[in-house]
């Protein structure tokens, strides 16, 4: 089945539904995506019981989470479904409640993207720890610079007595006096040694 | 000095005695029954477990970042670490992925030839599965060594076909890496002659063992209705019944040339699913045999890409996105991958089957005792390299 049979299809079932084609998925506003889910999954046409993958991208502009669903009885799929949200605010509805396979798998979009997904019964990090700061696979984090001597690496060195370089130690004290961190950059493309 | 006295005696019928107070216990980060750096926050009432939750990361060192600052090329020795028992399966799955993304065909031989190496690895990794599960049932040793016996010979065929023997790293974008030659070959084809000489003698240790039947029957029962809600894929879905097998549902590769069944439990406890993986392991065979009758002779490399392996920053892939996805021995190993067109893969997902298998890990738990926690663990078959990215 193609994604504009599909759209016809939920056309018909939900007038007035905004959806769009966009590659092989169809796009949706984050309010319709539970309804659009539960009558894939419950419609006996569809029958779209198996939540194989969720996941989302940073396309800078927004956030987008991907659904690609499909279905065990009929071996049909997948069914793609895509929700846009805003970078600063991005709130998507969960969809544990019908899929339990969403569970870890919206933590772990949540942990590396930040996308809250509301009525998730326990959003937690999974893969990073407590207290993390950032959202690792958006496109503008970028990690922490390990050659550059913090103000605590430069305090560490200095009880074990290592003396450090006036010029590493002022550094230091300016990236602690400015409350910034270091941060590294990210890798040019064609950086990478071949 | 006199030794102290109890104040008070305790008795059987005391109050203070039949009370008992939730426990807490974290099982792991460091216990060889987590098949890894893996840890579960259990609690305990009595030694019966009423709440259980999985915490990982201990791993992670954010994989998909790393792929998405390399060429595509690049991840694909990465992608060996994944799943470090079942490097053959991930590199197929990713190779398969790009290869829809850019549509790249791959000659007959060298489909084959992937066939051969993915059944193999499904020998490697059910084999030593179950080889630990026994461990963790308390077989010391014994059953590992049988199952690492055969696993040592599949290996040697990997280190002589690709150079490695668990990080392959074997798979390009539109073939492989070496051709196989005659003497491969032959070594395959009397691997494959003497595995269910293997199979019978571990099935008679084994199957009908009574204390495997007693710790292992009735334990850990995983439904239907649940297998399939939870996105539950391998042969722990199948042993639950669930007739999901992506070599049959998706055709992939070449798997529609060969006949073999999908062996499927009825309970969905650890037995079933032991039970399901040594029927596997004779379908896998079946396929071999098969494949290695039918191989075709020709190149094993599309000779437009033959050229990639030396300029990997060349191949850009035309602007989309792809979600490859094999039957890998434990689940369905998705990748998906959307291109910007440049060399660098904008996104690059996982969806790692030994993460969203462990979704069901406290409802199979809930009930039953620590032990149990420890072969139902087992029985999931999880690695860390891929459940943690």
């Amino acid at each position: 089945m193609n994604p504009a049979e599909i759209k016809t299809k939920l056309e018909s079932e939900f007038p007035g539904i905004p959806i769009q084609i966009v590659g092989e998925g169809l796009l949706l506003g984050p309010e319709d995506l539970v309804r659009v889910a539960r009558f894939l999954k419950e419609s006996g046409e569809f029958k779209m019981n198996y939540l194989s993958s969720i996941t989302a991208v940073d396309y800078l502009e927004h956030l987008e989470s991907v659904y690609h669903l499909y279905s065990v009885d009929q071996r049909t799929g997948p069914v793609v479904l895509r929700v846009r949200v805003p970078r600063d605010n991005p709130r998507i509805p969960s969809l544990v409640h019908l899929f339990r396979s969403a569970e870890f798998q919206e933590r772990e979009a949540y942990d590396m993207m930040g996308i809250r997904y509301e009525g998730h019964p326990d959003l937690r990090r999974i893969f990073m720890w407590e207290g993390f700061e950032g959202y690792p696979l958006r496109k503008d984090y970028l990690p922490e610079n390990e050659d550059v001597l913090e103000w605590d690496d430069v305090e560490w060195l200095e009880r074990h007595g290592v003396t450090v370089p006036a010029e590493y130690k002022q550094y230091a004290q300016d990236l602690k006096a400015a409350g910034k961190e270091a941060r590294a950059e990210r890798p040019k493309p064609g950086a990478e040694a071949v | 000095m006199s030794p102290p006295v109890l104040e008070k005696t305790f008795q059987a019928s005391d109050p203070v005695l039949q009370d008992t107070e939730t426990f807490e216990v974290n099982l792991g980060p460091q216990h060889p029954s987590t098949h890894g750096v893996f840890r579960m926050n259990v609690k305990l009432e009595g030694e019966t477990i009423v709440s259980l939750k999985p915490v990982m990361g201990y791993l992670h060192r954010n994989h998909e970042q790393i792929a998405e600052n390399m060429s595509y090329l690049g991840s694909m020795p990465y992608t060996d670490r994944l799943d470090y028992f079942n490097s053959m399966s991930n590199n197929f799955g990713y190779a398969l992925a790009v290869e829809r993304l850019a549509k790249i065909d791959v000659p007959e031989r060298a489909q084959y030839v992937r066939v051969i190496m993915a059944e193999l690895t499904r020998l490697v990794n059910h084999v030593s599965v179950i080889g630990f599960l026994l461990n963790d049932l308390g077989a010391f040793f014994t059953p590992v060594l049988y199952a690492f016996r055969e696993r040592e010979k599949i290996l040697d065929v990997f280190e002589e076909v690709a150079g490695s023997r668990m990080m392959c790293n074997y798979l390009r974008f539109g073939g492989v890496k070496r051709d196989l030659t005659p003497a491969v070959t032959e070594r395959i084809k009397k691997i494959v002659r003497g595995f269910p000489k293997f199979l019978d003698e571990f099935e008679g240790l084994l199957t009908r063992n009574e204390i495997l039947c007693i710790r292992c029957q009735k334990v850990g029962v995983l439904p239907y209705d649940l297998a399939v809600n939870a996105g539950i894929t391998g042969p722990m879905a199948r042993a639950s019944g669930v007739n999901y097998d992506l070599r049959k549902v998706d055709r992939y590769s070449i798997y529609d040339r060969f006949k073999f069944k999908i062996p499927l439990g009825k309970i969905g406890d650890v037995y079933d699913r032991y039970l399901v993986r040594i029927l596997e392991m004779r379908e896998s065979l079946k396929i071999l045999e098969q494949a290695l009758k039918e191989i075709p002779a020709g190149p094993v490399m599309n000779p437009k890409f033959a050229a990639l392996a030396k300029a990997p920053r060349n191949f850009k892939p035309p602007k989309g996105e792809a979600y490859g996805r094999v039957e890998a021995p434990k689940g369905e190993l998705g990748f998906y991958l959307v291109s910007d067109g440049t060399a660098q893969p904008w996104r690059y997902h996982v969806r790692a089957p030994s993460l969203i298998n462990l979704t069901v890990l406290e409802d199979l738990c809930l009930g039953h005792k620590v032990a149990d926690a420890v072969i139902i663990l087992g029985s999931i078959d999880i690695v860390l390299g891929e459940l943690d990215h």
